[in-house]
């Protein structure tokens, strides 16, 4: 009880940071839409479906998170957050749950405009039918991102070269997930929208479930020093 | 290691002595390979204050990173409030008052936002931010960013900021550097000595923290340390003389 | 411990070895499909298991430094981390070697084994990298072993993931020996191997922890004969 409240008031303190300098979302966006465009090219196809259209809408996601996961704790070290946090008895855990449970938010709010996007710009079929099977299988891959993300960024504070190391441990860290959330939504984009195999959705929030449950057993030794 | 032995400088067993709010044995502390602190004995009854002296770069910050709990030792033994460090760390925490370089503030927020997060984090109520910026005398001021504050009232900022949750153990990291007579006075008053309020006070004015002090620490160049022991030992003319 | 004590384990270990694959040339049955080029088989499978099981050993060392705080069991989890990662590489090379006789290519994203081999190795070769840029080493540990116990759990979910992903597409065609109707001459044979890459990963991880806590033993004693050297070298080795 006590860590949740903590952790809802480092998250409203973060929510909060980043309204006033709204930095991340707006620069999050842009490497989204710009990776799709990217891949429009390199697909060279008029429009694309199926797989395709799921590594169309999954790649650009995963490069955000990746902006969104190396600058996680910025705003903690630019004033030397950590240390304000340690003077306190906040459990330290909750420090760590309030940047996942903050970078979950950032990434729906990223797709509230990623989606409509991706169905403008790189799908053929129509995107309407099978909207709510997209936004629940992304939000269970923004779970498991975000809490891989504050996994990683929590190992990597404190280390001299944290952009270099952030991204090469994220990226094998999600593949599971990623192939789960392909394999969910490839069927959903083809052209005949089929339906969602349940199995993938599952696989996505099992993997989430296993990496909390690790995260809170063994997050609270990131935050010591 | 050559320092003054003295009555304050009495190592070990701390458990025979509860009163004791400081007690380092030894304490070796570096940053990468260079030794910053090294074979530092000292000891600081509860309530008493500590007059830490020492040119720039000798130490004294690391040490109170050390006894915030916000640093490791690398080797010795270290004690704060009962603690033992680094192992009891957890015990430690919300009980000190740490008065940094840094403000220990988001730039972002305005000082009302930051006391209120820092209450939460103490688990006090909000009234209690609107005493503390009472007592700083910062009620104008409230609403705004503290990156758009002068030096003067981020440093009272920081002051309202440590005396949020009233700790036992106060470190104070030059509280009146760059500040005007006035905010100087105020600020001075906040951090005076209490009862039940042990303070460890970094400065390089060795008149004015000599007069508050119960002890002394000179540090000096090279992990060494120029004298400990109590006030009554060392004038300030000594101290500024250890400077150079 | 000294390589005196070590003799013991490394005598068995060669005999292990040399029974085990001296069975699986001249005992155990040619394959009825591949022939020949199925050896390979009692080498790379045992490696892969073998390995696996030394990330998650890491990752269980780990959690104990975690608990304690203990400097042996970062060394440990460092050491079995680093055999399994030489062990990962053996496994890509000659699962390599099995595709290029059995297909004619080298690399196949059918063969589950193989991509979740790639996948893993990929995740362990960020392990150093991440100590190296930890420069005190009470924090290093820590995050190491954090690393290790993360990466430990997601070793098995890897490979139920990627090997369910992989089902669905192609059938298995790789590792038919390894599934159903296995000769007993086969699975006996297989089992010896499987032994002997288990001592033979045993001994390796014994010799490094000797020679790792030798080495910091050697450097404490001439930081005091130097005297002024009190904080050890910045490294991705733990400091034990």
């Amino acid at each position: 009880m006590r860590g949740l409240r903590i952790t809802w008031a480092v998250l409203r303190k973060d929510l909060l940071l980043e309204r006033r300098s709204f930095e991340l979302l707006p620069a999050m966006a842009l490497l989204a839409i710009g990776t799709m465009v990217v891949l429009k090219f390199s697909f060279d196809q008029d429009e694309i479906s199926g797989s395709l259209a799921a590594g169309g809408l999954i790649v650009p996601l995963l490069f955000a998170a990746l902006l969104g996961i190396s600058r996680l704790f910025a705003g903690e070290e630019r004033d030397a957050g950590i240390h304000q946090f340690l003077l306190s008895p906040a459990p330290p855990g909750a420090i760590l749950a309030a940047k996942v449970a903050g970078l979950a938010l950032v990434l729906a709010a990223l797709e509230v405009v990623l989606v409509p996007a991706f169905g403008l710009l790189l799908l053929g079929p129509s995107l309407f039918p099978v909207l709510p099977q997209v936004v629940l299988v992304l939000i269970l891959l923004d779970l498991t991102l975000a809490t891989v993300g504050g996994l990683v960024a929590g190992m990597a504070l404190g280390t001299r070269s944290r952009e270099l190391i952030v991204p090469i441990m994220v990226v094998p860290l999600t593949i599971p997930a990623l192939i789960a959330a392909q394999k969910a939504l490839a069927p959903v984009l083809a052209p005949g929208a089929d339906p969602l195999v349940w199995r993938w959705p599952a696989v996505l929030a099992i993997y989430a479930v296993v990496l909390a449950l690790v995260g809170s057993v063994v997050g609270e030794y990131l935050v010591e020093d | 290691m050559a320092h003054p032995t003295t009555t304050a400088a009495t190592p070990h067993t701390p458990a025979a002595a509860p009163d004791a709010a400081i007690v380092a044995t030894g304490l070796l502390s570096a940053h990468g390979r260079r030794p910053v602190l090294r074979n530092l004995d000292l000891r600081l009854g509860a309530g008493e204050t500590l007059a830490l002296l020492g040119a720039n770069g000798t130490g004294k910050s690391t040490l109170l990173g050390l006894l915030a709990g916000l640093r490791s030792p690398h080797g010795g033994a270290l004690r704060v409030l009962g603690c033992d460090l680094p192992d009891e760390r957890w015990a430690l925490r919300g009980r000190v008052g740490f008065v940094a370089h840094q403000p220990l503030l988001y730039r972002d927020l305005t000082i009302a936002e930051n006391l209120a997060y820092h209450a939460r984090l103490h688990e006090l109520p909000p009234s209690r931010v609107d005493e503390v910026i009472e007592l700083a005398q910062l009620g104008d001021r409230r609403d705004q960013p503290v990156g758009d504050l002068s030096r003067g009232l981020v440093q009272r900022s920081a002051v309202a900021r440590a005396l949020l949750s009233d700790p036992a153990l106060l470190l104070l990291d030059e509280p009146l550097a760059n500040l005007d007579p006035v905010a100087s006075d105020l600020v001075a008053a906040l951090i005076a000595p209490r009862p039940g309020r042990t303070r460890v006070l970094a400065s390089h004015d060795p008149v004015g923290s000599l007069a508050e002090a119960d002890h002394v620490l000179v540090l000096g160049p090279n992990a060494t340390v120029k004298y400990v022991g109590p006030a009554a030992g060392i004038t300030p003319a000594d101290a500024e003389a250890m400077y150079r | 411990m000294t390589v005196r004590a070590l003799r013991p384990l490394t005598i068995l270990t060669v005999i292990l070895l040399a029974v085990g694959f001296g069975m699986a040339f001249f005992y155990a049955p040619l394959d009825v499909d591949q022939g020949f080029r199925q050896k390979i088989f009692y080498l790379h499978v045992p490696l892969g298991i073998v390995g696996l099981c030394g990330f998650v050993l890491g990752g269980i060392h780990g959690l104990i430094n975690l608990r304690t705080g203990s400097p042996e069991s970062d060394l440990r989890s460092y050491v079995t981390i680093h055999i399994a990662q030489i062990f990962s590489v053996m496994v890509l090379i000659t699962g390599s070697i099995w595709g290029r006789t059995a297909w004619g290519h080298w690399w196949s994203w059918n063969e589950p084994f193989l991509v979740s081999f790639l996948i893993v190795f990929l995740m362990y070769c960020t392990y150093q990298p991440l100590r190296l840029s930890i420069d005190d080493p009470r924090r290093q540990a820590r995050a190491a072993s954090v690393f290790a116990v993360v990466a430990g759990v997601f070793v098995p979910i890897n490979f139920a993931v990627v090997r369910l992903a992989a089902q669905q597409l192609h059938p298995r065609t790789l590792n038919s020996a390894a599934e159903g109707d296995m000769p007993g001459s086969v699975l006996l044979t297989f089992l010896l191997c499987f032994l002997a890459i288990a001592v033979l990963y045993a001994t390796m991880v014994r010799y490094e922890l000797l020679s790792k806590s030798t080495t910091f033993r050697l450097r404490a004693l001439e930081r005091r004969v130097g005297g002024d050297d009190l904080i050890p070298r910045r490294s991705s080795v733990p400091q034990a």
